[in-house]
């Protein structure tokens, strides 16, 4: 009797696990940022956030579709971020990773999401080998990447009449990838490169590099450097009056949260790319108010929030389709096969090498007297359409891409 | 002269050392070691226990010597990038990739040692620090560690031929092996009469020298055994999580590794190891808390030093009044 029992229970135990697994219609998204230093105000709880609402606002579980988002810290560390990402997969069952600022953590998250064959979509990380040598079949780029940003920079300033550059570089290799792709795109443009000086990284005094670049009297000054070397060379600049003495300060990495940080009286002139400003059409600003209002801080979405939220919309059409989110390089395969389009940057293609394809903007800082309020900030200089944004597909080492 | 503020801190556990005590701790940390896996995730165990090995090896030298390095993170980073850079562009199997990135940390090990141990206490650490420094700038610019994007997809291959590390289960008892193998040599250093100098030297350097030991050697030979050991780990460490990256070489490393000691227990054998597991735990399973981690891990450092100062261990052995 007893065991009939046991049998009866154990046969009913596989049948529902069997249903279960018939119809999976569970997704898990695990947002791993940098919760904690220098890139959380970029990504952070703000990414967690827009994951959030990416889910509320994509009608899914109308649908019948279960979708939990998790997060953690990743600190930084490349290891700490691969270890997080296996243990997603492994034991939490993750199936999309997103955001993921910091290059190192989201090129080592790159090559487990390709083992375990889950999806990344990245967007806070801005080396453009995610679509160049380390481009997988599992991976999407979705916001921006420092080929865009220093060719953005260096083709609409260049363009407007800033033909002259001196660089001040941070010495390391990002620096110099920076400032090999703007003068690229500077020459292209038929602008000159008159000078560069390197800066150790993490330099607290600029005064010396400034004064080389105020006396050199070319009329941009491209800042290739990030984080805080950006944001001090700012400031400094702002002391000796750079902007004030007609020349134009162009940081080629920068976001709308550092802008906030330095305040427009440091920041005013400040002339950089980005892919996306809270306040550029109605449906912008709609999901900026909403998103501000949940932030604890208050802070506007910054691109690589805005990022995320895109992504999951456009992951969740693919998934939907699909009926499934088990295989991650059918996904990835059905999100490049459709067209994108949602209401923050409207609509784009992926292309075959994981690239997402939207215009660019050139952005210049107000002045404090110009502004109406918190975070009424930039000012477009010029838009770069969606075909010149990026990296052309000929010059991609992508495996992925046929010649 | 010698007496330092870093050897004054150092206070070994004064009851006698008795072997069948750590026979029997050993025994049991390697069952528990063998079984785990079972329970906990591999690859948190393999990453601790990476940390494990170069928290013991550096507790051989700030434990049984008495030198406090600030600059352990340069033996773990370089030799990360070693045995990355070997196993992925030169494409040696991985036993020999681990072999030479261990070496080549001996190797920066002499030419720092020799310098560094010219000094002692907070001296000895600031150049052990200049130096780590010298080698993480380095590290940023040569153009074969990739700067900040590090060294990425490091192939696992096939240990002598035969053992697919690909394999999660392979690979974590390989690693395990590898601890023990560098767990047990520690051990051994620590219980020859070449360690019974080093303790000598730890405790008043001058009678040492007064009995006509060459203290310099003795410390510069320690000082390669530890950069060679941590070696060993920075270099597993790399064939683990497959990258090798600028997090290994940053100073803050070097201070972790210090955290780690303190809080498992300064000169005691078992201590680094609980002491890196800890940690390593902290990093890992708190990382849902976002920004608290750091928090947590500051108030667990305070808690620490205010609460039970000779570490989990040393308070363990103190309690049993045993040495560990």
């Amino acid at each position: 009797m007893r065991t009939s029992i046991a049998v009866t229970a154990l046969a009913a135990a596989l049948a529902w696990a069997g249903s279960a697994a018939a119809q999976n219609k569970t997704i898990k998204i695990g947002s791993l940022s940098d919760q904690s230093s220098l890139y959380a105000d970029i990504g952070g709880p703000g990414s967690t956030l827009a994951a959030q609402m990416a889910v509320e606002d994509s009608g899914m579980t109308a649908k019948g579709w279960k979708i939990d988002v998790i997060s953690a810290d990743h600190q930084n560390k490349p290891d700490v971020g691969v270890s997080i990402a296996r243990q997603w997969f492994d034991v939490e069952k993750v199936d999309v990773i997103v955001d993921v600022p910091n290059s190192g953590v989201a090129l080592a998250v790159n090559n487990v999401v390709k083992e375990k064959n889950k999806v990344f979509l990245n967007s806070g990380a801005g080396t453009s080998d995610l679509t160049g040598k380390a481009c997988t079949p599992n991976t999407i780029h979705w916001t921006y990447d420092t080929y865009a940003l220093a060719n953005g920079t260096g083709t609409a300033l260049t363009k407007s009449g800033g033909d002259t550059w001196f660089f001040l570089t941070a010495d390391y290799a990002f620096g110099a990838a920076l400032e090999r792709d703007t003068t690229n795109a500077v020459t292209k443009a038929g602008g000159k490169v008159v000078g560069t000086v390197r800066h150790p990284l993490n330099s607290p005094d600029f005064s010396s590099f400034l004064l080389q670049a105020q006396t050199s009297k070319a009329k941009v000054i491209g800042l290739a450097n990030a984080g805080g070397d950006t944001t001090n060379a700012v400031k400094q600049a702002s002391e000796f009056g750079i902007t004030q003495g007609g020349q134009t300060l162009a940081a080629l990495l920068l976001f709308i949260s550092d802008v906030h940080a330095l305040g427009l009286n440091a920041a005013q002139g400040l002339t950089f790319t980005e892919t996306f400003y809270w306040d550029m059409n109605d449906q912008t600003r709609a999901f900026a108010k909403k998103f501000a209002s949940k932030m604890k801080n208050g802070n506007m979405p910054t691109m690589v929030q805005a990022g995320v939220y895109s992504a999951l919309l456009h992951y969740f059409k693919a998934v939907d389709a699909l009926g499934s989110a088990e295989d991650g390089a059918k996904v990835v395969a059905k999100m490049k096969e459709m067209p994108t389009d949602d209401p923050l940057f409207g609509k784009g293609t992926i292309r075959e090498d994981g690239r997402k394809i939207h215009p660019a903007y050139l952005f210049q800082v107000k002045k404090p007297s110009e502004s109406k309020g918190p975070w009424d900030y930039y000012i477009t200089k010029a838009t770069i359409p969606a075909d010149q944004a990026f990296r052309p597909l000929s010059e991609s080492e992508c495996p992925l891409v046929k010649k | 002269m010698s007496v330092d503020s870093v050897s004054e801190t150092i206070t070994a556990p004064v009851e006698v050392a008795n072997p069948r005590d750590e026979q029997i701790v050993f025994l049991l940390m390697t069952l528990a070691l063998i079984v785990a896996p079972l329970f906990a995730y591999p690859f948190f165990l393999m990453q601790a226990l990476c940390f494990a090995l170069f928290a013991c090896a550096f507790n051989l030298l700030v434990g049984y010597v008495g030198l406090l390095s600030f600059g352990h993170a340069m033996f773990l980073g370089s030799a990360g990038y070693f045995s990355a850079h070997i196993a992925k562009v030169w494409g040696w199997p991985p036993e020999l990739a681990i072999i030479a990135a261990a070496i080549g940390a001996g190797v920066i090990g002499v030419v720092t040692g020799a310098l560094a141990i010219r000094r002692q206490g907070i001296y000895f650490s600031m150049i052990t620090l200049a130096l780590s420094q010298m080698i993480y700038f380095f590290c940023l610019q040569a153009p074969f560690t990739h700067g900040e994007d590090g060294i990425q997809a490091v192939p696992q291959g096939k240990m002598l031929g035969f053992i697919d590390l690909s394999h999660q289960m392979t690979l974590y008892y390989v690693v395990l092996a590898i601890f023990l193998f560098g767990f047990l040599a520690i051990h051994r250093i620590i219980n020859s009469p070449f360690g019974e100098i080093l303790k000598a030297i730890r405790e008043n350097e001058p009678r040492a020298i007064s009995l006509g030991y060459k203290t310099d050697r003795y410390k510069l030979a320690a000082f390669v055994l530890s950069a060679t050991l941590v070696g060993l780990a920075g270099a597993t460490k790399a064939i683990v999580a497959q990258n090798a990256s600028l997090t290994d070489v940053h100073w803050s490393m070097s201070g972790e590794v210090v955290l780690m000691t303190l809080v498992g227990g300064l000169g005691t054998v078992f201590g680094p190891v609980v002491g890196a597991f800890v940690i390593v735990a902290m990093q890992n399973y708190l990382a849902g808390f976002g920004q608290w981690v750091t928090v947590i891990q500051g108030v667990i450092f305070v808690a620490c030093v205010l609460a039970f100062r000779r570490g989990i261990v040393g308070e363990i052995a103190h309690m049993f009044k045993r040495s560990l």
